[in-house]
């Protein structure tokens, strides 16, 4: 579980975050929605821990990331996996080498073992054979599988998911959402995601928060969402005309 | 001079959270090929051609009765190793080692691969940079003696081909009047640039924002501040060691 506590980031006098609070929960997928420019990838870069915040908390199971020692974040940080946006995946090594990087960096397996956790993470993710392909000859989609294969190899604790289906195609954003639920609940970890794609909210939005201008308007499952009474998450949720007429009436629920 | 005191805490940053000492070895040999064995043809080419060139320009400058024709063979070799190699060769590897090391890491800036690294808990700065710092600092300075080497004989080569000077006043040039300290100089100096010219590159690159557009940006900013610094520090170096 994370915990977030007021929240608040500013650049250059321009306010980001303005004290962002919430609870994001063990084996759900919790998403984090929003338009463009409204600070979820800077709300999920001080998360993982890329961004200090100017002020509040980031608990992870009760442990404060940045009151803690470099060691403290050391640990912390290798129980986090984290799929980006792009895949950022290493260009100058295969995907076999990419998945193996963790294990190679930070912990001392035999050889033995990090092959077949290495096999069990690409076969998990749908990609046996092409470990030795390299990132350039792969698909986006593969590379965000890679990613994911990536992200839990070291068995991970806390996922984070930089829009893991931003440009690619419906049925492959689907298999992708698919996949993080799955492991998710798998895996028992806690699962955030950041997107704008109403789709993967309605898919795998079990905990969904939404940001309006540097701010937490609303927080609840997927089901509710769609009755929400908040006019800026049903302009969001509502923006595409297929649903536009399936908005809710004014008063129909509460916030 | 915020610039200069970010590169320094820059460097300092290198040292700190270091990794697994068998992890930078790997690094450092693949740097080395990179930075160093890849530079070998143009280095060679380079060298050659600069040393066949002094040759043909000082006898065109050099037309008395009163100096030994010998005396060509001597300024070849003395400008070869105090200046031509060291210095021309690491202006030659500032613009192609330069660009590519902060092109790289410039790349590796902003499709977030350095941010994978520093969420994994690994110092990015000393994985990335460390073993291209050590790389440059040894293979330069074996590229400069290569230079001299061939300079020499390019000089050689030029100078007996066209007729300037026959080859045995050519061989009694260059062992005229020979210093040995000129040779350690020659070694520093690259020693000192590949520190320099990795350094500011790496540092141009890893703080590359933007896109594309801004990668090129730091490639052609790298390559000038290296060349910059590289004329400052030769001439520092000349006045210490000699």
């Amino acid at each position: 579980m994370i915990e977030l506590k007021d929240i608040a980031k500013a650049f250059n006098g321009n306010e980001v975050l303005k004290g962002i609070s919430g609870t994001l929960r063990k084996g759900e997928t919790n998403l984090i929605i929003g338009g463009s420019g409204t600070g979820k990838s800077v709300l999920l870069k001080c998360v993982i821990g890329l961004i200090k915040p100017d002020r509040g908390q980031i608990l992870y199971d009760g442990r404060d990331f940045y009151r803690g020692d470099d060691e403290d974040k050391q640990a912390i940080r290798r129980e986090m996996g984290v799929l980006f946006q792009g895949g950022a995946l290493f260009d100058s090594k295969t995907v076999e080498q990419n998945v193996r990087f963790p294990l190679d960096m930070l912990t001392s397996q035999s050889e033995a073992e990090k092959r077949e956790r290495v096999e069990f993470c690409l076969q998990r993710v749908g990609l046996e054979g092409t470990g030795k392909r390299m990132p350039s000859e792969i698909s986006g989609g593969m590379k965000k599988r890679v990613g994911i294969a990536r992200a839990i190899v070291m068995n991970p604790k806390y996922l984070f998911c930089d829009e893991p289906n931003s440009g690619l195609d419906p049925l492959t954003a689907v298999k992708i959402d698919e996949l993080i639920k799955e492991i998710t609940e798998e895996y028992q970890i806690t699962t955030i995601v950041i997107t704008h794609d109403m789709n993967s909210v309605m898919e795998i939005g079990q905990n969904v928060m939404f940001l309006y201008k540097g701010l937490k308007l609303w927080e609840g499952d997927n089901v509710s969402l769609i009755h929400s009474s908040v006019p800026e998450l049903n302009e969001f949720v509502f923006a595409n005309k297929l649903l536009r007429d399936q908005a809710p009436k004014p008063n129909s629920t509460a916030r | 001079m915020v610039t200069i005191g970010k590169y320094f805490v820059f460097l300092g940053y290198l040292f700190t959270r270091r990794e697994k000492l068998s992890i930078y070895w790997t690094r450092f040999l693949e740097e080395a090929v990179n930075i160093g064995v890849n530079s070998v043809f143009i280095v060679a080419i380079v060298s050659t051609f600069i040393g066949a060139v002094s040759c043909i320009q000082t006898a065109y400058n050099l037309v008395s009765p009163f100096i030994p024709v010998s005396t060509v063979a001597l300024i070849v070799r003395d400008m070869e190793i105090l200046e031509l190699a060291p210095t021309i060769t690491c202006v030659v590897l500032a613009g192609k080692v330069g660009s590519n090391i902060a092109g790289e890491l410039g790349t590796m800036r902003i499709t977030e691969q350095v941010d994978a690294l520093e969420v994994m808990g690994i110092n990015s700065a000393s994985y990335l940079v460390l073993p291209k710092v050590i790389a440059a600092m040894v293979t330069f300075p074996m590229l400069v003696i290569l230079s001299a080497f061939l300079g020499i004989l390019g000089g050689y080569l030029a100078g007996t081909l066209t007729g300037v000077l026959t080859p045995k006043d050519y061989v009694e040039g260059i062992r005229d009047s020979f210093v040995p300290y000129n040779i350690f100089f020659m070694c520093v100096k690259p020693f000192v640039f590949g520190f320099l010219i990795s350094t500011i590159s790496s540092y141009q690159g890893y703080f590359t924002k933007g896109g594309a557009l801004e990668v090129g940006q730091s490639s052609t900013q790298a390559v000038t501040n290296s060349c910059i610094a590289i004329l400052v520090a030769d001439y520092l170096l000349a006045q210490l060691f000699l």
